[in-house]
């Protein structure tokens, strides 16, 4: 306040407009947000999207089923598991195909390593935003671990192309589960540890609590989903009200909170990493034996042993390479529980090897639809640590 | 309610604007003029068994060369795909749009993810929205010329793009 008595806010100014983005490091990924000013407080903003639009949709309506697969991994690149896993669940609910209860306890742990590796980065990096960098070397630590096991179990980190349409490439490696479970212990400690570095930190809660609060009802309206749907009070949980994978026959909670702010957002996500190393933890434990892969001569390749020493053999492998898998002509909309919400695949098929048509329903561009809305009368800083929380992924969001 | 009851509901209520029903796996959808998707839609949210309080996804199709395509009055379609978070129940809404001159009402103030996402389906397809407050193309540039995801767009066209967008800001904070 000043001599005369009048409040710095009561001074007006010159609108400022100002672009953040493409290329800004808090928006961690391609995304342009264009902001007008009052001082620091945002009176009016737009989003642009669609740097990263690289046309998946298009791509994958021309090309065979299977080929969809690796794409699949670069949408949400920050946990590309279970983008790969809910693609080839689409595929077989289209093709009407029961995967294997081996492949199926495979997906389920791969997926949710997927779900604790995007929230480590998430948390990450929106701490360092706000200034908190200790976190982020502990959480990249630990993604660091889950890549090795990954690695370990199909030869790839990031994009491991892991699932097949029909169940996985692969079965677990010897001693892999062990490791996993050794890795995961470690895990939920650590997360318990960064937790509680900034859960009832005064610096953290003074920069989060209240900013960037996504009501209910508008979380509602805008489609938002997952944690960021969880942290505005609707108890929302694709694994837990439309269960897949057998994910019913698990133990956990869907975390929920009340305000919609960062600061939910923030410990749902750190709940749900603990949630996931119980899921884990418990598909580890009840991991049946079997086949990881469905035995439909029509959807699985034969193994190497039969192509290379039958005829039978070489030519099912012929078959499904040059002619692919041919689901029936129909239309299906699956949904699963990915990272960031609901990660919807509509496909289209007209009974041929390459699909019609393939929607992809991005949770991040449900939850970033609120984004202009949620950062107007906020400050910059405000707008930072709002977008880290709502973990936008540029890949997923533009396609 | 499975999709087969909410579309049974659906017909019964509206009768003759339901051009269509489909069943496949389990999922039902119905197929409807684009006059009629506010109202089918209102009809949806606010029926208390039904309470359809989430839109999860707008997609369009395109069936130009479509194998049916000689019986087909449509060339596009925009699909609709609702969520009952309280009664856990999902349906499928399709319209029937016949050609790219045919608007679509727009339904961003009922559920607000359609304004980006009618946005995505305007770039893509060239399928109008009316009454919706900001529809510019969302994920090509301004001066990308065509419709991306038209079956008669050639898949691997390229085009050069010379300026950046200039303006993002709207009206009113709530249209962007």
């Amino acid at each position: 306040m000043s001599a005369d008595g009048t409040r710095v806010q009561d001074i007006p100014t010159e609108l400022l407009t100002l672009n953040i983005g493409p290329a800004h490091p808090a928006t961690h990924g391609t995304l342009r947000i264009q902001v007008q000013l009052d001082g620091e407080t945002i009176v009016n903003s737009g989003c642009e999207i669609g740097y990263l639009h690289r046309g998946f949709e298009k791509q994958a309506e021309n090309c065979q089923y299977q080929l969809v697969i690796p794409y699949t991994e670069r949408l949400n690149y920050m946990g590309p598991v279970h983008n790969s896993n809910a693609w080839c669940h689409a595929v077989e609910q289209l093709l009407d195909v029961k995967v294997p209860a081996r492949a199926q306890a495979l997906r389920v742990i791969t997926s949710e390593m997927g779900r604790i590796i995007d929230h480590c980065v998430c948390i990450g990096t929106n701490l360092v935003d706000i200034g908190a960098l200790t976190n982020f070397w502990y959480m990249y630590n630990y993604r660091e671990k889950i890549y090795d096991l990954y690695e370990e179990l199909c030869g790839a980190r990031m994009m491991v192309n892991y699932p097949r349409i029909g169940g996985v490439s692969m079965d677990a490696p010897d001693g892999w589960l062990e490791k996993l479970l050794k890795v995961i212990d470690e895990m939920g400690e650590a997360v318990g540890e960064v937790q509680s570095l900034v859960a009832r930190n005064r610096i953290f809660m003074d920069r989060t609590i209240g900013v960037g609060a996504i009501p209910k009802e508008m979380a509602l309206s805008h489609g938002v989903t997952g944690p960021c749907l969880r942290a505005a009070g609707v108890a929302l949980d694709l694994r837990k009200a439309q269960p897949y994978w057998g994910y019913d026959k698990y133990q956990f909670d869907a975390p929920i909170a009340h305000g919609g702010d960062t600061y939910d957002r923030t410990i749902v996500r750190f709940q749900e990493m603990q949630e996931s190393v119980r899921i884990i933890k418990q598909a580890v434990a009840a991991i049946p034996d079997g086949p990881v892969m469905v035995e439909d001569h029509l959807v699985a390749m034969p193994s190497k042993d039969r192509v290379y020493n039958t005829m039978e053999g070489l030519i099912n492998h012929f078959k499904l390479v040059m002619h692919g898998i041919k689901p029936p002509v129909g239309e299906l909309y699956s949904a699963t529980e990915g990272g960031n919400g609901e990660v919807g695949f509509y496909i289209v098929s007209d009974g041929t090897p390459v699909a019609w048509r393939v929607r992809m329903r991005p949770p991040c561009f449900a939850n970033y639809s609120v984004f202009p809305k949620i950062i107007t009368g906020a400050m910059i800083a405000d707008a930072v640590a709002a977008l880290g929380s709502i973990n936008i992924i540029a890949g997923e969001l533009d396609r | 309610m499975t999709q087969d009851e909410i579309v049974a509901r659906i017909q019964s209520h509206f009768g003759a604007r339901v051009l269509g029903t489909y069943s496949f796996r389990g999922q039902a959808a119905v197929t409807i003029a684009p006059e009629a998707i506010r109202d089918v839609l209102t009809f949806l949210r606010n029926t208390p068994e039904l309470a359809f309080d989430m839109l999860m996804d707008v997609g369009g199709v395109d069936y130009l060369g479509y194998p049916d395509e000689d019986d087909r009055e449509w060339r596009f379609e925009v699909a609709y795909q609702v969520y009952s978070v309280a009664k856990n129940h999902r349906v499928r809404l399709k319209v029937a749009v016949r050609d790219e001159t045919v608007k679509v009402p727009s339904v961003w103030d009922l559920f607000g993810i359609a304004n980006w996402m009618e946005r995505e389906v305007y770039d893509m397809f060239g399928i109008t929205f009316s009454g919706h407050p900001n529809l510019r193309r969302i994920m090509c540039h301004d001066e990308f010329v065509g419709h991306a995801l038209r079956k008669d767009y050639p898949i691997n066209r390229r085009q050069k793009l010379s300026q950046p967008s200039e303006n993002l800001l709207c009206e009113k904070p709530e249209y962007a």
